[in-house]
């Protein structure tokens, strides 16, 4: 059974007056223990969302709508109620978020801000949660944990911060960790010690990690299994290899096609997707992805595509799929 | 070669400036900015002294500030001003209004004081249970909030003079009656912009991130989202206390503060002294004086601690 079972999964945000917004429209993808799984897309296609609603984190309120089931070992933490998530939260399930000086408390010092979690889930306090969290700054990267404990949040650099936060993510040893665009806010070099860090916990703990970005260098460099989202749905799902080497939605190679690559040839132009994320097809009416598509056929209008499986394991949502390339090892 | 060195020195004092900026927290920041302001230094310079004539002020004076030392020289009509023995002159009963209105600082800075820290407690607990209740507090909060705003809006929509006459006549008139009147008018103020900035703040991502890491809600409400919130209610403490002042001058004024006026306070002998303007308008100007003199130093600190608090103005 996987650590994390994400069936149907359906958020919609619906006001008065306005069109209902289906951000999340039946996304379901599984998450073994140990196991780095990345959800790719751009701005808008509800891989935020997603993790929200993961982590219980979506606004209690009337017009917001959460469907489907997400099994965590026994629980569905999209039934739990506030009280019980609380626990979880922090515990078994931690997320990382992307700007790491707005997620960090200004006018309170490092060290208070973890051992708050040392002392919320594993009831540590005074000297003991001192030692933890020098420990924990420790063995995420931080030089001079005891006086950086003293320090606030504006007086550390940015990758700093980050690795602050990644240390108050895993005090706990969560089984499953959430990074919501953990480098986005962060320099190059910076974005490749953040993530050599993230391997590093991921290796050493075993704790399962959900990726959440844009950015296809870290899925190369980290996940070993992808789902590539748009307009709130699945569109391809694969092992890393396999979708890099031999991706199958008009999409995903047009995302992989518009990173400017080293083999390029000089004065070569990066490919683009036409179009903006707005131009979408609303699902039920086709293929949301139809009015960019380069491979457009009259098929593609009219009924939504369904998500088809190939003997790899390799899903992905199209009439018209890129035609494979190359046989390649999966 | 002389610019060349001057560079190099420019060049290490500012690195060494740097070195000090380990632990400076945001209020610290915040101080550093105030000390650079002018206006700032001014105000401050101006409540130094207020608060050292408060304290230190009943044992300088030249004479009891109650002894009806010139009862003898004071007729219908006359009242003898300033002379070599008597600086400002006597008031109306013979009294040395010099040494009164030394005295009466304290007084003054007394109402002021625990005027705005009523309003400030009130105020802050009423808002901040409201801020805390909407913004964590899902529907149940959010009917909290309502009904606590809504109360302290009817306060709001009261002419704030109206409501502490009101205040002031339902208690009896003396002088914790204007402490009491003049606190209650500024609490709605005090609890909608504590209500305000925590509402503001619940929303903001590091509440999200440590509701994320299982934080409980009053833990987040307490430790992370009030401190976040202070500023601008501390600001408006500052700028209370000059108003403070103020008022309770004009509940005096209007015969609603200490009836006792063995005891001087400026607002009382300003307003004792508009039966005698025409006599020595000097017993009302000088009491007026330290009224304005010193809500005007509250108000500079209050304006600078203001733009130092003000993220938006932060560089």
């Amino acid at each position: 059974m996987p650590l994390l079972d994400v069936k149907d999964l359906s958020v919609t945000f619906s006001r008065r007056g306005q069109r209902t917004v289906r951000a999340v429209d039946g996304v379901s993808f599984a998450v073994e223990a140990g196991e780095v799984v990345g959800l790719v897309g751009e701005s808008g296609c509800g891989k935020s969302v997603t993790s929200l609603a993961l982590m219980g984190l979506l606004p209690k309120q009337k017009g917001v709508t959460i469907g489907g089931s997400a099994m965590f070992g026994d629980t569905d933490l999209l039934q739990t109620d506030e009280r019980s998530m609380r626990d979880i939260r922090g515990r078994d399930v931690a997320m990382i978020f992307q700007d790491p000086l707005s997620s960090l408390n200004p006018v309170v010092p490092i060290g208070i801000q973890v051992t708050e979690v040392l002392t919320r889930h594993r009831g540590l306090t005074g000297e003991a949660a001192r030692k933890e969290a020098v420990e924990l700054l420790n063995r995420v990267g931080i030089p001079d944990p005891s006086r950086r404990l003293k320090e606030y949040p504006h007086q550390l650099s940015g990758g700093m911060r980050q690795r602050a936060l990644i240390a108050m993510a895993v005090a706990c040893a969560p089984k499953l960790l959430i990074a919501d665009e953990p480098t986005t806010a962060l320099d190059v070099t910076i974005q490749a010690q953040i993530l050599e860090l993230l391997r590093e916990l991921v290796r050493e703990s075993g704790t399962a990690l959900i990726m959440i970005t844009h950015d296809l260098g870290v899925v190369a460099g980290m996940c070993d299994k992808v789902n590539v989202l748009y307009a709130g749905r699945v569109i391809e799902s694969a092992r890393r290899k396999p979708l890099f080497a031999d991706p199958r939605h008009p999409y995903t190679n047009g995302l992989l096609g518009s990173v400017p690559r080293l083999d390029s040839g000089k004065g070569e132009r990066l490919h683009a997707i036409r179009g903006s994320v707005r131009d979408v097809l609303p699902w039920p009416d086709g293929c949301a992805f139809a009015p960019r598509c380069d491979q457009r056929v009259e098929a593609c209008v009219g009924e939504p595509p369904a998500l088809v499986e190939d003997i790899h394991r390799h899903a992905y949502r199209c009439v018209n799929p890129e035609s494979r390339t190359a046989e390649v090892p999966s | 070669m002389s610019t060349k060195t001057d560079k190099i020195d420019r060049l290490s004092e500012l690195s060494a400036a740097k070195e000090d900026e380990h632990g400076v927290s945001l209020w610290t920041e915040a101080l550093r900015r105030v000390r650079r302001t002018p206006s700032a230094l001014v105000g401050v310079g101006i409540l130094v002294i207020f608060v050292l004539v408060a304290i230190v002020g009943p044992w300088l004076v030249p004479y009891s500030p109650s002894e009806l030392m010139g009862i003898n020289e004071v007729r219908p009509g006359v009242i003898p001003g300033p002379s070599a023995e008597h600086w400002l002159g006597y008031d109306h009963n013979g009294r040395d209004q010099f040494s009164r209105l030394i005295v009466g600082a304290r007084q003054t800075l007394l109402v002021g004081i625990v005027s705005t820290l009523i309003g400030l407690t009130l105020g802050a607990l009423v808002g901040g249970i409201a801020g805390a209740a909407a913004g964590l507090g899902g529907r149940i909060g959010r009917a909290v909030d309502s009904v606590l705003m809504r109360i302290v809006d009817m306060l709001l929509a009261l002419p704030s003079l109206l409501l502490a006459v009101s205040i002031a006549a339902l208690l009896g008139a003396s002088l914790t009656t204007v402490m009491i009147a003049v606190g209650v008018v500024s609490v709605p103020v005090f609890a909608r912009l504590l209500r305000g900035a925590m509402v503001v703040q619940a929303g903001s991502d590091y509440v999200l991130a440590s509701t994320s890491l299982g934080v409980k809600r009053t833990k987040i409400a307490v430790s992370h989202i009030l401190p976040n919130s202070l500023a601008p209610v501390i600001v408006q403490a500052t700028l209370t206390l000059a108003t403070a002042i103020i008022e309770a001058a004009a509940l005096s004024f209007l015969g609603l503060g200490n009836p006792d006026s063995a005891t001087p306070e400026w607002g009382l002998m300003l307003a004792d002294a508009q039966q005698y303007l025409d006599v020595r308008p000097g017993l009302a100007i000088f009491p007026a004086l330290g009224i304005i003199i010193t809500a005007l130093g509250f108000t500079l600190l209050g304006e600078a601690m203001r733009e130092a608090l003000d993220p938006k103005l932060r560089k």
